[in-house]
């Protein structure tokens, strides 16, 4: 349903042996793996969710698979997406990725694109391929590819994690409801946590990138019942999987019957976001990683307060008081206003949000460690660890 | 009693509990029941003017409550209502 080629595709003698488990199958059979070569699939993000579905998709045999991504392979990053190894460390993940992807299937047409897909280049990026599978991390990007798959009538085929839970979804198909529907806008910065804050359980990307790779698959072959309508949640912890209904809702602003976003709009303004996502200071008062450094070993009197969570804590600590952010406001009585207080966490984020909350408490000499124990542990003591 | 399910960015608000029972009539009364128990569970939920927030839908069993009667919709005994927002996370 979803290929456009006209040019009839035919099977070689290593094909035809390479997937003849498909073959014989007569779901798939020697229309469906023609069907397979025909279709030109793009994955946004080989990361997570991208690893195994381009994995999967290359050895299933979709002829064109295009892959967006702009990073490079972090030490971090090998928990989970598996397309990546130990070796290709500090490689772009497009040069790691086509390696092993090129390695299962030499007869995949890869097609690399190094830039972060962006409202300038999406719709032109989407025009060539038949299927999106949306395999991104943060907001901005999936109401991107939601709305470029409405504007260009592509399937959006959705898989979302965190921790060790999944949302899997076929949006944008010519009937059914697009992401917009389920939710017509983003949260705002801050209050849902990122998978490098809230941690995400290495499985679990695997999990829904497999259904997502599953779904892809069926929309070329048209066979079964494909997620459109449908929103599949996955509790990993509970391994219980239940499905939510799906409407079109025909006010939505994207693809409902008077849609009021008729182009690619700017989607980090959209998700509240000016310029690059990083811990922000707030502007609370900051001391460096340094600064604290030489004041302790002066057997100044600071106290250090940790506001991580007590699993962080046991990971790596500087030795300060621990109260996690989310306990601060009732456990406040812990600590003396007349002390100056050094507060961190893990990058500088929450820790601002707790001088913030500390100050706003009529507390006045406390200060943010810019850049939390990550910055300790590369300006300060690389003996601590990073996580 | 009616199941409300948590999903897990909403957790630590709710002592760690992925699921909680309350009588309820509505939806409505149920949410208040809950935020009752949990009031800092309030602002992940709603606006300032009490509204629901606009990346978090309330289920009644599969069913979107928007497409219902909306907080007014009936729960009865055994019904199980979920809390679904909108994650990102993916590939970072």
């Amino acid at each position: 349903m979803a290929t456009t080629t006209e040019i009839p595709v035919t099977l070689n003698k290593d094909e035809i042996l390479r997937y003849s488990r498909h073959l014989i199958m007569p779901e798939v059979g020697m229309e469906g793996q023609q069907k397979l070569k025909a279709a030109r699939v793009l994955c946004i993000g080989t990361g997570g969710l991208g690893s195994p579905l381009a994995l999967y998709l290359a050895a299933a045999g979709v002829g064109t698979l295009g892959l967006v991504d702009f990073d490079v392979v972090d030490y971090t990053n090998l928990q989970r997406q598996i397309i990546h190894s130990t070796a290709d460390v500090g490689r772009k993940k497009l040069d790691s990725a086509a390696d092993k992807l090129t390695a299962i299937n030499p007869f995949l047409n890869l097609r690399t694109f190094d830039t972060r897909l962006s409202s300038e280049n999406a719709l032109e990026l989407f025009r060539d391929f038949d299927i999106i599978a949306d395999g991104t991390d943060n907001f901005p990007t999936r109401y991107l590819v939601n709305d470029a798959c409405v504007l260009t009538g592509k399937p959006n085929v959705y898989g979302s994690i965190f921790r060790f839970e999944g949302q899997a979804s076929v949006f944008a198909t010519e009937d059914g409801p697009c992401y917009r529907c389920l939710y017509p806008e983003p949260p705002p910065p801050g209050l849902v946590p990122s998978c490098a804050e809230g941690g995400v359980l290495g499985i679990l990307p695997g999990l829904v990138g497999v259904m997502q790779a599953t779904e892809v698959i069926k929309l070329i072959l048209g066979v079964g019942d494909p997620l459109i309508g449908r929103l599949l949640l996955i509790d990993a912890l509970g391994m219980k999987f239940r499905e939510l209904k799906l409407r079109k809702n025909p006010e939505c602003p994207v693809c409902g019957s008077h849609p009021t976003v008729t182009k690619l709009i700017d989607y980090n303004q959209f998700c509240g976001i000016r310029g690059e996502e990083k811990p922000v200071g707030n502007g609370v008062p900051e001391i460096q990683v340094e600064e604290l450094k030489r004041r302790l070993d002066a057997k100044e009197d600071l106290f250090v307060l940790d506001v991580r969570e007590p699993h962080e804590y046991q990971i790596c600590n500087l030795g300060g008081h621990l109260i996690p952010l989310n306990d601060l406001p009732k456990r406040v009585n812990e600590l003396d206003s007349s002390r100056e207080i050094v507060v961190h966490c893990k990058m500088g984020g929450r820790s601002a949000k707790a001088v913030a909350f500390l100050q706003q408490s009529g507390f006045t000499k406390v200060h943010n460690l810019a850049g939390g124990i990550t910055a300790w542990s590369d300006r300060v003591d690389p003996k601590v660890p990073k996580y | 009693m009616s199941k409300i399910h948590i999903p897990t960015p909403l957790r630590q608000y709710v002592g760690k509990q992925s699921m909680v029972e309350i009588e309820a009539g509505t939806v409505a009364e149920a949410m208040n029941g809950l935020l009752m128990q949990h009031p800092e569970l309030r602002r992940h939920l709603y606006t300032e003017e009490g509204k629901l927030r606009a990346f978090v839908n309330l289920y009644v069993n599969d069913e979107d409550i928007r497409y219902l009667q909306k907080e007014e919709t009936a729960v009865k005994e055994g019904d199980n209502i979920s809390i679904v927002p909108s994650i990102a996370g993916g590939a970072a």
